[in-house]
C-alpha cells in the first residue's frame, strides 16, 4: 500500500520543462527526502502533490484521492518554503485559526504549540519572532490533526542544529504512527541520516531513488587517505607511496572504497616510520554533488 | 463552511484592528463629515429645507469620494499580501476553498466601513440636531439612506480591491492599481462624460447615452440615488432637476447589480492566481 503515488509526471511552463517525467512513491510512515538544486523542481512537485498546480501529464494519486480533492486535503498537511504569517497575529492566535479550518478544537493550540518548543512566546506577536520561530510556528500548523501524508519545503532551513534535532525527532514520532512524510532540501547534510530514503531532483528529473548507503556506493567516490610520517621518516614513507603528495609533512592520497584494506596493510608494514593515520570517506554533500552532476 | 469563513472573518477583523485601519477610517470619516455638518449649519433659511438635508447634500459627495478610497486601501492587500507572506498556498492546501476565504475577508472589511460610515454620519446628525433641535429630524432618512447606500458602495469597492490585489499579486503593484482605478472611477470618468456633454451640446448623446454612463458608475449611481430620493436634499445639492430626470430605480439597481458583480470579478481573478 502506498500513500502517495507519483507517475510519470511532467509539468511545462511554456517551452521551459519544470518537472520531466517523475514518478515517486511514499509508504505509510516512510521518509522520504528530496534533494536538489534551486529550479530543480522540487516545490514544483510538491505543489501539484497538493492540487496547487495542474500537472501537464502524469498521475498523483494520494491514498486513492486526486489531489486537491477534499479527502485529500483533509489528509495531508503542507509547510510552504520560506513562510511568514502575518505579524501582527500571535502565534497562539494563527494556530488556532489553522486548527478551525480543520475543523479541530482551538484548545488543541496550546499542545501543538508547546510540542515546536514555543509555549513560552505563544501569546507574543509573531513579528516579534526569529526565523527559527516563525518556522516553528509553520511546523505546529502541519501536526494539526496527525496527518496522514506530510508535504514539507525545505523545513529545516532557519533552524539551528538544536532545533533541526528536535525536528527530526518529531518526524521520527509522527512516521512511528504511520505518516508518509515527503520533505525537500537543498543540502545531504540537512538531512542527515534521518530519512529512510532520498530522492534527488536535478533539471527536472529524478536521478537517484535510494537509501543513504545505496547512493554512496552509486556514487563511487573515492577515500581519501592522509598519512603522517615519523620525525626524519618522511623520505622513506614518500617512497613507499609514490602515489600521495607532500604538503607540509602530511602525505596525502585517495583511493577506492574497496581498496582501502589494502592500504591498511600497506600502512602497518611501515608501522615503525608512521606517526599516525586517518581515512576520511566522501562527505554527504560530496556524494550529492557527484550524483546530481553525473547525472546532467 | 460557515466555521471555516466565520474563522477567516474573526482572524481578518483581528489583523484590520491590530493594524489601525479601523481607526484611520472612522478618522477620517468623522472628521470629514464633522467639517462639512459644521458648515452646512449655517444659516440656510432662504433653501426653505432643514439643515441636516443640507448636512446630508454635502455629506453625499463625502461619499463619493471618500468611502471608494477607504474601501481600496482596506482591501488592496488582501490576496496580494497572503502572496508576499508565503501564505496564500498554505491556506489553499487546507480544506478551504477559494470562495470561503473572499467572503470572509469582504465580511471583515465591510464591518470596518460600517464602523467608519456610521460613526462619521452619526457625528454629522449630532452636530444638526445640536443645532436645529428636532427640526433636524425631516432630513433622517435622507441620512439613514446614504447610510446604507454607502455602505453598498463600500462593498463594491472592496471587491475590486480584493481584484486588483489578486490580479497584480505585488502589495506595491496592488497599492499602486488601487490609487489609478480610485482616480478613474471617481474623478476622471466624470470629468471624461463632463467634457463628452458640453462638446455634444445636446445631442444625441446628452439625452441618450449619457444618463446611462451616469448610472452605470457605482460612484455616480449613489450620488443620483441619494439626491433624487429626497426633495429636500436635491434642492440643498441644486442639482434636483438633472438627478430627478432619471428614475429612482435605475441607480439603486446599478448599485445592487454592482455589488455583486464586483464580487463575481473578485472571485474571478482569484481563481486565476496559481501559488
Amino acid at each position: 500500500m502506498t500513500m502517495l503515488q507519483i507517475s510519470n509526471l511532467t509539468k511545462r511552463y511554456g517551452g521551459q520543462t519544470a518537472l520531466d517525467g517523475v514518478s515517486l512513491s511514499i509508504a505509510p510512515g516512510e521518509r522520504v527526502a528530496m534533494l536538489g538544486h534551486n529550479g530543480a523542481g522540487k516545490s514544483t512537485l510538491m505543489k501539484m502533490v497538493l492540487g496547487l498546480l495542474p500537472p501537464t501529464s502524469g498521475q498523483i494519486s494520494i491514498a486513492g484521492h486526486s489531489p486537491g480533492s477534499r479527502s485529500a486535503r483533509d489528509l495531508t498537511a503542507y509547510l510552504p518554503e520560506n513562510i511568514a504569517f502575518h505579524p501582527a497575529l500571535t502565534g497562539s492566535e494563527q494556530i488556532c485559526h489553522f486548527l478551525r479550518l480543520r475543523g479541530r478544537p482551538a484548545q488543541e493550540a496550546d499542545g501543538l504549540l508547546a510540542k515546536v518548543g514555543l509555549a513560552d512566546a505563544a501569546k507574543r506577536r509573531i513579528g516579534t519572532y526569529s526565523k527559527g520561530m516563525r518556522q516553528r510556528v509553520g511546523l505546529a500548523q502541519a501536526l494539526i490533526g496527525s496527518p496522514a501524508l506530510m508535504i514539507l519545503d525545505e523545513p529545516t532551513s532557519g533552524l539551528d542544529p538544536v532545533s533541526r534535532r528536535e525536528f527530526y525527532a518529531l518526524l521520527d514520532e509522527l512516521a512511528a504512527h504511520g505518516t508518509a512524510i515527503l520533505m525537500s532540501s537543498h543540502a545531504l547534510s540537512e538531512v542527515e541520516l534521518r530519512t529512510d530514503r532520498i530522492a534527488i531532483l536535478s533539471k527536472g528529473r529524478k536521478v537517484a531513488d535510494g537509501s543513504l548507503s545505496a547512493l554512496r556506493r552509486d556514487a563511487a567516490l573515492p577515500v581519501t587517505v592522509q598519512l603522517r610520517p615519523r620525525q626524519g621518516c618522511s623520505a622513506q614513507v614518500a617512497v613507499a607511496f609514490p602515489e600521495a603528495k607532500q604538503v607540509g609533512g602530511i602525505l596525502t592520497m585517495t583511493c577506492l572504497q574497496t581498496d582501502k584494506l589494502d592500504i591498511l596493510t600497506r600502512i602497518t608494514t611501515l608501522r615503525d616510520t608512521i606517526q599516525d593515520f586517518d581515512f576520511f570517506p566522501p562527505s554527504l554533500d560530496d556524494i550529492y554533488v557527484q550524483i546530481s552532476r553525473s547525472a546532467a | 463552511m460557515p466555521l471555516r469563513v466565520l474563522s477567516t472573518f474573526q482572524i481578518e477583523l483581528a489583523i484590520a484592528l491590530r493594524n489601525r485601519w479601523l481607526s484611520i477610517a472612522v478618522a477620517m470619516m468623522v472628521l470629514f463629515s464633522l467639517v462639512l455638518a459644521i458648515a452646512g449649519a449655517a444659516p440656510s433659511g432662504a433653501l426653505g429645507t432643514d439643515r441636516l438635508s443640507v448636512t446630508v447634500a454635502s455629506l453625499t459627495s463625502l461619499s463619493v469620494y471618500l468611502v471608494p478610497l477607504i474601501s481600496l486601501v482596506i482591501s488592496f492587500d488582501a490576496i496580494a499580501g497572503e502572496v508576499e507572506r508565503g501564505t496564500l498556498p498554505l491556506y489553499l492546501a487546507y480544506p478551504v476553498s477559494r470562495g470561503e476565504l473572499l467572503v470572509g475577508k469582504l465580511a471583515a472589511q465591510l464591518v470596518l466601513i460600517i464602523v467608519a460610515v456610521c460613526l462619521g454620519y452619526g457625528t454629522a446628525a449630532m452636530v444638526a440636531f445640536w443645532f436645529s433641535g428636532w427640526g433636524a429630524m425631516d432630513g433622517l432618512p435622507a441620512l439613514l439612506r446614504l447610510v446604507w447606500t454607502s455602505i453598498l458602495l463600500g462593498a463594491v469597492f472592496l471587491s475590486l480591491g480584493q481584484m486588483i490585489s489578486a490580479l497584480s499579486r505585488r502589495p506595491s503593484a496592488a497599492a499602486g492599481l488601487a490609487i489609478g482605478l480610485w482616480l478613474v472611477a471617481v474623478v476622471l470618468y466624470d470629468l471624461g462624460l463632463l467634457a463628452a456633454v458640453v462638446a455634444d451640446d445636446g445631442g444625441d448623446f446628452t439625452t441618450h447615452v449619457f444618463p446611462w454612463l451616469l448610472v452605470a458608475n457605482p460612484a455616480d449611481a449613489l450620488r443620483i440615488y441619494n439626491l433624487a430620493a429626497s426633495d429636500a436634499v436635491g434642492a440643498a445639492s441644486g442639482l434636483a432637476g438633472a438627478a430627478q430626470s432619471i428614475a429612482l430605480w435605475k441607480p439603486l439597481t446599478s448599485l445592487l447589480v454592482w455589488v455583486v458583480l464586483a464580487a463575481g470579478l473578485a472571485r474571478a481573478a482569484f481563481e486565476r492566481v496559481e501559488p
